[in-house]
């Protein structure tokens, strides 16, 4: 009996004192792992003299809100209202994230189960593409995106980044491991490829489908380039790139506070959105039928 | 001549006759992201590639110089073969492997505890990468900064380890030891998270068998049930391992904060192809780089589909 219970160690449903050795594993390494949340945390709250305290502490000694006040009247003093950089961010953020999971799900299916015989070649290409080191592909791009018209146009957020290569990999990885048996029933049933891909292929892969959620939401949330780049318009261009160039407007003492209230600002969203979305990370799959 | 027709004209048959069996549907699945995916990424690094071939300064049109930046790669970089490419194989050897491991262990060890705990840690272990490039170099810069008010010093002189401070980040020798643990700090990425989704959802039902069946061990477990019913992800896990080991190369020039580090101690092949891009403006030399290092992470990746890919199924 002892050797069933065994079995069932893996996600236990309360805490046990035989799980002692692994948190004895996992906690110091969550300590370390911890510091730069704390340091974000207490850094935006320091008043002036701490944040130029030499050595500089990790703890905020007395918290003060002056960082995000002086932030907030820079914000209302400058021309275009920030709301505008904030409406701009969320809705980049929210259509690459939500497009461009369909895209690279809708492929992920096609290379993983459909009866498609270049499907080797493309996964390898895509494969190699996520190996490809950017600074040379830089002026290669920019000329594209030149040709095409994108120079400070709304889009030019948008487009580039609808496919993911390192997304489409994953979820093809995910994909795989849906037993073939489970889609060969459905097309009996007369499924079209489409149906398979809505009743079974996403609720299965829930997990890949959060996990680059997550990451697509960091990489364009935290862009400031794309803006930098090929944005001339200021109403075209994002938080990011606005809470950057906020901090390095005004003199660099002053501009200590802001730029540490901005971070935190600039983080939030990341952690809040990471939070919401591990849940499903971490949700097993129903495993109807698997194997 | 001819032949080289026929067998155009035979590999276009073939290619024909394959394509009336495939799923017409997978094209029509497909071509939206292949669509954006061929535009923006394979057509600038198919370009990028062909800059590897000739001298580029950004500012006059390329010319073609054919093999010469290779030929100069191999035989007069002297930086390259004496210090870059020796230190970008160690970093990855240790970054690689040591931070595969170390996301596997920490996703199994997560997998152990009960839901609300390991939401908690699984949030505080993915933080590095949220906050990278934050307060990534800020954070590290105050630890090991070079004068006794670096934390390290401070605790080093207070317990009378060493008499002078040590100018940690501008050390060739504590540069690199640095770089390999600030790297492995942040390495719990979305490798980590695959790999905390692919063990969770081992069916249960496979351990109970394998316990009656004898099985005796946890070791056991991870060898014989855990990793096997989850390749897919412990190939993705190791082929984003091998990406990151090569390609992340940025922190050695953020701690030291010059590009070539001091005497070349923390310079990977990413910093070399930056310097020469971007400083030296020889955006040529530059791509003919990044073909070589694209051959070399294509080789790492290969073993890993060797280990973890799936033998090709009806």
């Amino acid at each position: 009996m002892r050797k069933r219970f065994e079995a069932v160690k893996i996600n236990p449903r309360r805490f046990h004192l035989n799980q002692i050795p692994f948190l004895l594993i996992v906690l110091p390494i969550a300590f370390v792992m911890m510091l730069p949340l704390v340091y974000i945390f207490n850094h935006a709250f320091k008043p002036y003299d701490e944040l130029v305290e030499f050595p500089p502490r990790f703890l905020v000694r007395r918290p003060t809100l002056d960082n995000f006040i002086e932030l907030f009247r820079a914000t209302t003093t400058s021309g275009i209202p920030v709301t505008r950089y904030l409406f701009n961010s969320i809705l980049i953020t929210g259509i690459v994230v939500l497009v461009s999971i369909f895209l690279s799900s809708l492929t992920g299916y096609a290379l993983s189960k459909m009866r498609f015989h270049i499907k080797g070649v493309l996964a390898e290409i895509n494969t190699i593409a996520l190996m490809f080191v950017g600074t040379a592909v830089a002026i290669p791009r920019y000329v594209i995106i030149e040709k095409l018209g994108l120079i400070n146009n709304f889009l030019v957020h948008i487009v580039p980044f609808l496919a993911v290569p390192v997304g489409m990999f994953l979820i093809k990885q995910f994909i795989d491991q849906v037993p073939n048996e489970l889609i060969e029933a459905a097309k009996m049933d007369g499924a079209s490829h489409f149906t398979i891909y809505r009743k079974i292929i996403l609720p299965l892969i829930k997990p890949a489908i959060s996990t680059i959620a997550i990451l697509s939401f960091q990489s364009v949330w935290n862009n400031a380039d794309v803006s930098a780049t090929y944005i001339n318009s200021d109403s075209l261009k994002t938080f990011a790139y606005y809470m950057s160039t906020l901090s390095a407007a005004s003199n660099p003492i002053a501009g200590m506070g802001m730029s540490a209230a901005a971070s935190l600002i600039m983080f939030v969203p990341n952690l809040v959105f990471f939070i919401i979305l591990q849940g499903q990370v971490m949700s097993t799959m129903a495993h109807s039928g698997i194997k | 001549m001819n032949r080289a027709l026929a067998r155009v004209k035979s590999f276009f048959r073939k290619e024909k006759e394959a394509f009336k069996k495939d799923d017409k549907a997978a094209y029509l699945f497909s071509l939206p992201y292949a669509l954006v995916f061929i535009t923006f990424i394979v057509v600038p690094i198919v370009l990028a590639m062909l800059l590897a071939a000739t001298s580029f300064d950004m500012v006059n049109f390329p010319s073609f110089v054919g093999f010469s930046n290779f030929v100069y790669l191999f035989t007069a970089d002297s930086e390259f073969m004496r210090s870059i490419l020796p230190n970008t194989l160690k970093y990855a050897i240790l970054i690689g492997p040591g931070g595969y491991v170390l996301s596997f262990l920490m996703a199994w060890c997560l997998a152990q505890l009960p839901h609300r705990l390991r939401t908690v840690l699984a949030v505080i272990l993915y933080t590095p990468s949220l906050t990278a490039g934050i307060t990534m170099a800020v954070v590290w810069k105050v630890v090991f900064a070079g004068d006794e008010a670096g934390y390290l010093n401070h605790l080093l002189l207070e317990m009378g380890l060493i008499a002078e401070p040590i100018a940690f980040l501008q050390s060739p020798k504590y540069l690199f030891p640095i770089m390999v643990i600030v790297t492995l700090w942040g390495s719990m990425g979305v490798g980590f998270l695959a790999m905390l989704a692919g063990i969770l959802n081992v069916p249960k039902e496979l351990y109970e068998a394998a316990y009656i069946d004898g099985m005796k061990s946890r070791f056991q477990e991870i060898i014989h049930i855990t990793i096997p019913s989850m390749k897919p992800q412990m190939l993705f896990g190791a082929v984003m391992a091998i990406v990151n080991a090569f390609s992340t190369g940025a922190i050695g020039v953020q701690l030291s904060g010059s590009n070539p580090t001091p005497n070349y101690a923390g310079s990977l092949i990413v910093n070399h192809i930056d310097d020469y891009g971007f400083i030296r403006y020889d955006m040529g030399y530059a791509a003919a780089l990044s073909v070589v290092l694209l051959l070399i992470i294509y080789l790492f990746s290969k073993l890993a589909y060797r280990l973890f890919g799936e033998r090709e199924r009806k």
